[in-house]
């Protein structure tokens, strides 16, 4: 029987606890859209995607109503395009982009990723084409979102990938000055990226998936932060053990609105993606969970440990809630999605250089960070091989989403709107790496990485 | 199929009476109820039957959404799975 206080404890962390399913994506095979044509293949890629993801919007609409559990996105990931538009005649693939987009509008979601290429040894044709597209993919098309992985513990890290993707974050921002750089808010390089990530701008169904999945990311930093408020000046073994249980109890919710959607979408569950996601909103940042655990500040000294406690404690309450647990899962860290870490950038707590050792021990990399406008294409490069060096080392996902705001600097805000939040332009070490990155090649896979 | 309708809000005459109501209309059972009043604030759980109503389930929460915004209470029914997956091992 269920009782009356956990009802209202269930209602409690919907109402005021900011407790919401952050999405419910649909994974879909592409592969089967490849065409000479590209034009042909363009036109299979929108009836496929429009066909399988036709109800997903309504679903999740009635899975809502009926749960009473607010799911904030629905969106669509797809076989990595540079896959897809390999075997066409296309030279640029933005036409590619434009069809995704028009298949997301059709079907009401709010993003489609997948604009995708995995060079981490290399480059194909179809690799190059997608990556020197991808400026103007994001800046003539609204939903899609676009990822490169240029690394991998096994495969070592790929530092021409890496150089190219710095000049291509710099033209992307640029063809995209006007709305202040978004179109860097849609573009994601990563190190071991995973194949059934829900969230996005990462988002691609991976190689190794079915025809068709549905993944869920749950959310609750809100949750998580009146939890630990709870327990006053109680012990890390209690903070731990607290995370955990509200973990478990946000994922199986996750679990839960996953099982339906697959149900009544007749379409695999896949997995949940356990992420402590923040938004803009008060009460539902991650950062006020670190600043709860008794930090002034997130960004001062104990922030990484906070970090690694909250991260970890949430993975294991989690992977008891859920039969298959996958994707990023742990916790995030999107500067300008997180109104606590905008804070604590413009009060001058929190630096790149602490954020880069947060990443060390949380589940992405350095996501939704403003920089300045004439930050250099090979900074923006070695921002990016330090990432995905501790991701190669550490045998972790990590992943850069910069946003380098053309004509601000230091101290300027950039606003994105909505859930993309408002950016504090942070400070960037301004000496030169040029000789560095100019080297290219790649660096060795690490020794750690021979398990067989 | 079981599902929880909560209300809470401000304690009035008539706000079993008036929901009661809209149940019956759509043929939803009324399986247990609960009800405290702490300090002037009504909570109310009604456990109930949402098998075979009448009405759609989203059309059943629009009805009592609407009379909670009249009655000036916040009411709201939920499927039982989302509190049994929670609080369940």
């Amino acid at each position: 029987m269920i009782r009356p206080d956990e009802i209202l404890e269930t209602i409690e962390m919907i109402d005021r606890e900011n407790l919401d399913i952050r999405t419910i994506t649909m994974g879909i095979s592409l592969r089967d859209c490849a065409s000479e044509s590209a034009e042909k293949s363009c036109g299979k890629i929108y009836d496929k995607v429009t066909r399988l993801a036709e109800k997903l919007v309504v679903s999740a609409t009635e899975i809502q109503t009926e749960f009473g559990i607010p799911i904030i996105n629905k969106r669509i990931s797809v076989t990595p395009i540079a896959l897809v538009a390999e075997s066409s005649d296309a030279k640029n693939y933005t036409i590619f982009a434009e069809a995704l987009d028009r298949a997301a509008a059709e079907t009401g979601v709010d993003f489609i990723g997948g604009f995708s290429a995995l060079v981490h040894k290399g480059y194909t044709s179809g690799d190059e084409k997608l990556i020197e597209s991808i400026p103007e993919a994001l800046s003539s098309t609204r939903k899609v979102c676009s990822s490169v992985n240029i690394a991998t513990t096994r495969a070592g890290l790929n530092m021409d990938a890496v150089a190219r993707m710095g000049r291509i974050i710099k033209e992307t921002a640029r063809l995209t000055a006007d709305q202040g750089g978004l179109g860097c808010a849609k573009l994601v390089v990563f190190a071991n990226v995973p194949e059934d990530n829900p969230f996005m701008a990462g988002a691609f169904h991976g190689i190794g998936e079915p025809e068709s999945v549905i993944n869920v990311g749950i959310s609750g930093p809100g949750v998580v932060q009146s939890a630990v408020r709870k327990l006053d000046g109680a012990d890390f073994g209690a903070v731990a053990e607290t995370i955990k249980k509200s973990a478990f109890k946000i994922t199986r919710i996750g679990e839960l609105v996953a099982r339906e959607a697959s149900k009544r979408l007749d379409t695999r569950f896949g997995i949940v993606d356990l992420s402590l996601a923040p938004t803009p909103a008060m009460g539902d940042s991650v950062a006020h969970i670190l600043e709860e655990m008794g930090l002034e500040k997130c960004g001062a000294p104990g922030t990484t440990a906070a970090l690694a406690l909250l991260n970890d404690a949430v993975k294991k309450g989690g992977a008891m809630a859920s039969s298959y647990v996958g994707g990023l899962s742990g916790s995030f860290i999107p500067v300008s999605e997180d109104a606590g870490m905008i804070d604590a950038v413009r009060c001058g707590s929190l630096t790149l250089e602490k954020l880069e050792a947060m990443t060390c021990v949380c589940s992405v990399g350095l996501d939704m960070i403003a920089l300045p406008g004439d930050t250099s294409a090979e900074t923006i490069a070695g921002i990016i091989a330090d990432e995905a060096a501790i991701g190669m080392i550490n045998n972790k996902t990590t992943a850069v989403r910069v946003i380098p705001v053309p004509n601000m600097k230091v101290g300027d805000t950039v606003e994105f709107g909505g859930l993309l939040g408002s950016g504090p332009v942070m400070e960037v070490n301004r000496f030169s790496n040029e000789k560095f990155i100019k080297r290219g090649g790649r660096i060795p896979a690490p020794i750690h990485s021979m398990r067989n | 199929m079981k599902s929880f309708i909560t209300v809470i809000g401000e304690d009035n005459v008539g706000i079993i009476a008036s929901i009661a109501n809209i149940l019956a209309e759509q043929n939803v059972n009324i399986l247990d109820i609960n009800q405290t009043v702490m300090q002037d604030i009504f909570t109310m759980i009604m456990m109930v039957d949402t098998s075979e109503p009448r009405c759609s389930f989203a059309e059943l929460s629009e009805m009592l959404t609407e009379y909670g915004k009249k009655a000036g209470l916040s009411v709201r029914i939920q499927r039982e799975e989302i509190f049994r997956s929670m609080h369940r091992i």
